[in-house]
């Protein structure tokens, strides 16, 4: 586009800015790896590289069930959680892009005040009506808030693919004697995988990032998930702040998400911005 | 949050057949009907399980006094909850306190995510390595982030507070307030410049080069084609962004946990509920969050215009 004018000044003044967002994205996450690589008396020395490197923080708490437990928690109920949104939020937003029925505006106003709703609103209420269903400290007990917050996201993802597909092709199956159910599963959901695996990622992305019902919904590591759970650990004594272990904790459940939003970035792009602009 | 033209699509579905079929078409539209409402009832029900219904416990909840700790003592007490949290000095530290990391780290990330996307879509080379280091910072766990800061700032471990003389500024509240900014706003500005990026990709190119060739500086042309180009974007993004910094929770609980008057509304609903254990309290301090949220999403929606996400249902 400006590369006809181009000057050497201009190069070298968007090197420059490139640079600094690079270091700038990648400077605190460099720390946390530093850090989780430092021995205990590392640890109490400022400085940015380790001056004595260590897998012990990685194979401590990789033998530990206080962060192994919380980790298959965290990864059990964010693909339960995801699968189950997906699904519904697909049928949702298959009626409000193909089928006439009223009400369709109101699910939508739903869908947005659900998106900006406050969620520290629902932790006392919530956390007593867990308790009284016997929901607190279980796996649904997350599951069914975090689908519940998945669904708004994957309604407006959704149907804005949903109006990407060619719908002749629907057409044609419903004449070919195929009911509107078939037409969804045989024509119109493969056509919508793509849309699907992008509202799959950013909720399973929401789910994994969530904190503050994970520490309100559960008491034990049996629902706990690994964000919650880093704040119990413990140092090699009681006086000893585990900051070598939860540095470890924090770089295990950061890379690999921070490789599939690298490995997706097109798919997440496309995601949060399909709905949200054009207005 | 365009999900409008569907609506469009459908009813022509539905009025394209021919008049011959009256009868057959009404059954088959009322068969369409029925399957609307089964395809969206699951996500209603569940939306509303979980939010409708609790935040109207909430507000029956608001008007007892029930502190688990004493069950007994469990009755129905008007609005003196309200008055109890209301003529409370922590409620109001905590809003404001709640109401400055907003105004500043969403102001601040709106300029940043503007350069941010200027920079994404404009830079010459290497675009795509600064595309996918721009995105690190979503991608990584807000509580992994918040502890990376937070031993960043501790005095004798942290690089940071070795640079800055060894400072220690999460004990004191302006510095951490101001460690807790920086930590959203690092966390956030890839968020905002991605939306921004989406809005500018809007702005043709020819009107710019048009306005470069009449002599427009580069400031012009931000301000006067850009900007209001981009307008429908900024909004939505500043919407979003102010409504989610305004439920700050997982920075301030690992950061500070709320020492020293650092804690924001939510952390203030979180304690009363974990540390008092009063249902009643923490009930009404819920339902005054949600009314604040509710204040600042009709103040920005009256701000869209006709621009507001959904209002254009039906229309195209």
């Amino acid at each position: 586009m400006a590369a006809v004018t181009t000057t050497p000044r201009q190069k070298a003044g968007w090197g420059i800015a490139n640079f600094v967002v690079i270091a700038l994205a990648l400077i605190p996450v460099l720390w946390l790896v530093s850090l989780s690589f430092k021995t205990p008396t590392a640890v109490l020395d400022p400085s940015f590289v380790p001056s004595q490197w260590t897998w012990g923080n990685y194979s401590g708490i990789l033998q530990s069930s206080q962060f192994i437990r919380p980790l298959i928690n965290s990864i059990g109920i964010g693909l339960i959680s995801t699968v189950i949104a997906v699904t519904l939020a697909s049928m949702a937003a298959y009626a409000v892009a193909r089928l006439a029925f009223p009400g369709k505006s109101v699910l939508i106003g739903m869908a947005l005040l659900i998106a900006i709703f406050p969620q520290i609103s629902l932790i006392t209420p919530l956390f007593s009506i867990e308790r009284a269903l016997g929901l607190f400290n279980t796996w649904p007990g997350l599951i069914i808030p975090y689908v519940a917050f998945g669904l708004p996201l994957g309604i407006y993802i959704l149907s804005a693919f949903f109006r990407e597909i060619p719908w002749e092709l629907e057409k044609a199956a419903k004449m070919d004697g195929a009911t509107p159910f078939q037409a969804f599963t045989k024509v119109i959901a493969p056509l919508a995988a793509p849309g699907m695996v992008t509202t799959a990622i950013l909720v399973f992305l929401a789910c994994w990032n969530d904190f503050l019902f994970a520490i309100s919904f559960t008491s034990t590591i049996s629902a706990r998930t690994a964000p919650a759970a880093m704040q119990y650990f413990s140092g090699g004594s009681v006086f000893t702040i585990p900051t070598g272990p939860i540095a470890a904790a924090a770089v295990v459940i950061t890379i690999p998400i921070i490789i599939f939003v690298l490995f997706f970035q097109r798919r997440i792009v496309a995601g949060l911005t399909s709905g949200a602009v054009k207005g | 949050m365009t999900v409008n033209a569907p609506v469009a699509a459908g009813s022509e579905a539905t009025s394209e057949q021919t008049p011959g079929h009256r009868k057959q078409l009404s059954e088959g539209a009322k068969a369409e009907r029925r399957l609307g409402f089964m395809l969206i009832a699951p996500a209603v029900i569940v939306m509303v399980a979980v939010t409708a219904y609790p935040i109207i416990y909430a507000i029956w909840l608001s008007l007892e006094k029930y502190n688990l700790e004493l069950p007994q003592e469990k009755k129905f007490i008007g609005l003196a909850n309200y008055g109890a949290v209301l003529s409370s000095q922590y409620w109001w530290t905590a809003l404001v306190v709640t109401v400055i990391i907003t105004v500043f780290s969403v102001a601040i990330t709106l300029v940043l995510g503007m350069l941010l996307a200027q920079l994404l879509h404009r830079t010459i080379f290497f675009r795509g390595v600064v595309r996918t280091a721009a995105l690190i910072p979503y991608g990584i766990v807000t509580v992994a982030a918040a502890y990376g800061w937070q031993y960043a700032w501790t005095p004798g471990t942290g690089y940071l507070s070795a640079a800055f003389n060894n400072s220690a500024p999460l004990t004191s509240q302006v510095q951490a307030i101001a460690v807790i900014i920086l930590a959203e706003i690092w966390k956030t500005t890839p968020f905002m410049a991605l939306l921004l990026l989406a809005g500018l990709s809007l702005v043709p190119e020819d009107l710019q080069k048009a306005a470069k060739v009449d002599g427009a500086t580069t400031w012009q042309r931000f301000t006067q084609i850009t900007l209001p180009l981009m307008k429908p974007a900024i909004l939505v993004a500043l919407l979003f962004r102010t409504l989610d910094s305004f439920r700050i929770f997982d920075n301030i609980y690992i950061l500070t946990a709320g020492a020293n008057n650092t804690g924001s509304v939510s952390i203030l609903g979180y304690d009363n509920l974990f540390n008092a254990l009063n249902l009643g309290i923490g009930s009404a301090i819920s339902v005054l969050i949600f009314i604040c949220v509710a204040i600042i999403a009709i103040i920005f929606i009256r701000g869209f215009g006709t621009a507001a996400p959904g209002t254009d249902i039906g229309k195209r």
